[in-house]
């Protein structure tokens, strides 16, 4: 699906740290990832793992300070996001990136009209004349499926379900037809009905309209169903990354393997006790020495004290495109 | 016998267990006021008619969507709220009629555990108050009783005797509903709603938990009303499942027989909109998607409360509201294509297909 022209999106060593009355804190380490058109990369992690931080380091939406972006490149095409003026990347959001947040409730403007939202950036960045951004925002109300759209376009953001609201809010991401869709958590906040239909809502306007998608969750269930690879953060940094298949049927991880155990599921045997992960996730309150996952793994020995495992191809495939791994003790496990 | 036996020790032990809790046409509405005059104008039946039993030491889990009225079941039972109709028989008595008085006496047996650690703590409260205040307002203790009590509740929920005087913002969410559960363990209950008890936490952490509840009951014989829209962690913790649909309860089957062939309409799409971690059967499967969204509980439909969305509706569902009876050997379901016999009157006609059935089933 993904053709071999250049990346749509090239990450190299992005690293955020934020400033607080602690001291600082190391929320992405290094973390470089590449994504092509039509391409859904998933990112998966627990809270505090740095996944939002990450995307939202990518096009500066972060407050800074507190938040300081140390190092990194990120191209988008053949620009670097991060040596952009303010003015410029400005352009960059909604035209050529769009954002789908967690609770549509919260990123909505409860004083306009959902009309007003979607025309904005139409005419701020395609240069529609109103009239056309109008006749524009009808469409694309009826591209994510609400129904009725000519007269639900003149409605205010309450007076639509959570489900609704973030069809709008989806509505409003692809407006300006982007390159890039950060889908950050979007379907957390809904139910599972609701979120079965804009799933297959979000798969339909892919294969429509062929972006890139960047899927922020935590859910493994939803990552398995949408993402062609998947990169899996822990601490800050990414420790898996690879095909979807690969991570769920062969995960090289200690991490990986520990979350994918905790899960319950509804089909398959049903396990009399649930596998734990014990104690808590780090925070990293100083660049990362030793392996983030170490005190909490179970295959923990004398080399991850001592040394922060690097990314490693397990096939002939180049970093970021194969099946990659970041742990000491994986090193020595055989393709199981 | 009843036909779904868990797998863990505490089932088997109360495989004929009485029943502990008893739930009768339970209904909660709330009063909608409208106009300049403020008048009655309607009612949000947020729970509307729901009966159930809880057997003494099992888990019944309950299920549905947000604003189904799981929450306000779980709380109505406990008369948190007033209930607008109906029994609530727990231990023996029917705690909708109790005074005042004879309710905070019953107190102790029936306990809950919230779902935001972070709300349901008094901030300003340590760690030993908070688990200490039921026993202070319950229990005629020493303070060094009270102490040793606290202490061995700490040991129980696994939180570390020293952390006794720190206070919850020093704590994780996973700490912080470790302290939720020992608190509401305080007064040796019998009988605990644990409303969305892991839904704030991460994935890695409600496994802890989860583990914490299961020991819990299997040492102490606890009997959990646990509601969750997390319907494989209901799967895992469950002896037998409630699905709520927009206030009433449309099926009510053990775990097992639920969840391998759900026979209630919406039973079926909801456990088919369940993101499985399985890429394979993501790309196979074929999901039931439901159209639109949940009616107003304010004015729900005429007939079946889910003819709206049904993808099985037909003529009888759009005016007549099927009644939950049983269909199978402990399996109850409200919906006309389970219930083919016509009623003579109201809802008797599904007693009769109940009373064939329950020949074969001893309770």
């Amino acid at each position: 699906m993904a053709d071999l022209a250049a990346p749509v999106l090239d990450v190299r060593g992005l690293t955020t740290v934020f400033h607080t009355r602690q001291g600082e804190i190391h929320a992405v380490s290094a973390v470089s990832f590449a994504l092509k058109r039509g391409e859904v990369l998933g990112v998966v992690g627990e809270s505090g793992s740095g996944k939002s931080v990450t995307m939202m380091s990518l096009v500066g939406l972060l407050p800074t300070p507190p938040a300081e972006v140390r190092a990194g490149q990120v191209m988008l095409g053949t620009r670097d996001l991060l040596q952009m003026s303010a003015k410029d990347l400005s352009d960059v959001r909604g035209a050529k990136v769009g954002f789908v947040f967690q609770d549509p409730m919260t990123s909505l403007n409860p004083v306009f009209t959902v009309e007003n939202q979607i025309c904005e950036p139409l005419t701020r960045h395609m240069g529609l004349s109103k009239a056309q951004a109008r006749a524009r925002a009808v469409e694309l109300l009826e591209l994510v499926g609400i129904p009725d759209a000519a007269k639900r376009v003149k409605f205010y953001p309450h007076q639509f379900s959570g489900g609704m609201r973030q069809r709008v809010m989806i509505a409003i991401a692809l407006a300006c037809e982007p390159d890039l869709l950060i889908a950050d958590e979007p379907t957390t906040a809904l139910d599972v009905t609701i979120q079965a239909q804009i799933l297959e809502l979000m798969k339909d306007l892919q294969k429509k309209l062929g972006m890139a998608i960047i899927w922020i969750t935590h859910d493994l269930g939803v990552i398995a169903g949408i993402a062609d690879r998947v990169m899996v953060m822990y601490g800050g940094q990414v420790v898996e990354h690879a095909p979807v298949d690969q991570i769920f049927h062969n995960p090289q991880h200690p991490y990986t393997r520990a979350l994918l155990r905790t899960i319950p599921t509804i089909t398959g045997k049903r396990e009399a006790r649930l596998s734990v992960i014990e104690g808590q996730p780090p925070i990293m309150t100083q660049a990362p020495k030793a392996c983030p996952f170490g005190a909490r793994c179970a295959h923990h020995f004398a080399r991850c004290d001592a040394e922060n495992p690097q990314r490693r191809p397990l096939d002939s495939l180049p970093l970021g495109q194969g099946h990659d791994v970041a742990c000491h003790w994986s090193a020595g496990v055989s393709h199981a | 016998m009843w036909p779904a036996i868990g797998q863990r020790g505490s089932v088997m032990r109360n495989a004929i267990a009485p029943d502990l809790v008893q739930v009768d046409g339970l209904k909660m509405y709330f009063p909608v006021y409208s106009g300049v005059l403020r008048r009655h104008s309607g009612d949000i039946k947020a729970v509307d008619d729901v009966s159930f039993t809880i057997r003494a030491g099992e888990t019944l889990g309950l299920v549905g969507e947000s604003g189904c009225g799981k929450s306000t079941l779980g709380r109505a039972v406990l008369r948190l709220y007033e209930p607008t109709a109906g029994r609530v028989v727990i231990d023996g008595q029917d705690i909708a009629r109790l005074s005042t008085e004879a309710l905070r006496k019953k107190r102790p047996t029936m306990q809950m555990v919230f779902q935001d650690p972070q709300a349901s703590l008094n901030p300003r409260m340590s760690l030993s108050s908070i688990i200490g205040e039921p026993l202070l307002e319950h229990t005629a203790l020493t303070t060094a009783q009270r102490q040793d009590r606290i202490y061995e509740l700490m040991d129980q929920v696994g939180l570390n005797r020293r952390f006794a005087n720190r206070f919850p913002h020093e704590f994780s969410g996973g700490q912080r509903q470790r302290i939720g559960i020992a608190r509401a363990l305080a007064l040796n209950p019998k009988f605990i709603v644990c409303d969305e008890p892991i839904a704030a936490l991460d994935v890695s952490i409600q496994a802890q938990v989860v583990n914490l509840l299961e020991d819990l009951q299997d040492k102490l014989g606890l009997t959990y009303l646990f509601i969750s829209h997390d319907l494989s962690m209901v799967r895992h913790i469950a002896d037998r499942v409630a699905v709520m649909y927009l206030g009433r309860i449309v099926e009510l089957s053990p775990r097992d027989d639920l969840y391998a062939r759900p026979l209630h309409p919406y039973a079926e799409a909801l456990l088919s909109a369940v993101n499985e971690p399985n890429p394979e059967r993501a790309r196979t499967r074929t999901r039931i998607l439901l159209k639109g969204d949940l009616p107003s509980p304010a004015n729900p439909p005429k007939g079946c409360n889910f003819c709206t969305r049904c993808p099985k509706v037909f003529d009888r569902c759009l005016t007549e509201k099927p009644a939950l009876v049983q269909v199978e050997p402990g399996r109850e379901v409200a919906c006309h294509l389970f219930n083919t016999l016509k009623p003579t009157a109201g809802s008797t006609g599904g007693f009769h297909t109940q009373d064939d059935f329950q020949q074969g089933v001893t309770l």
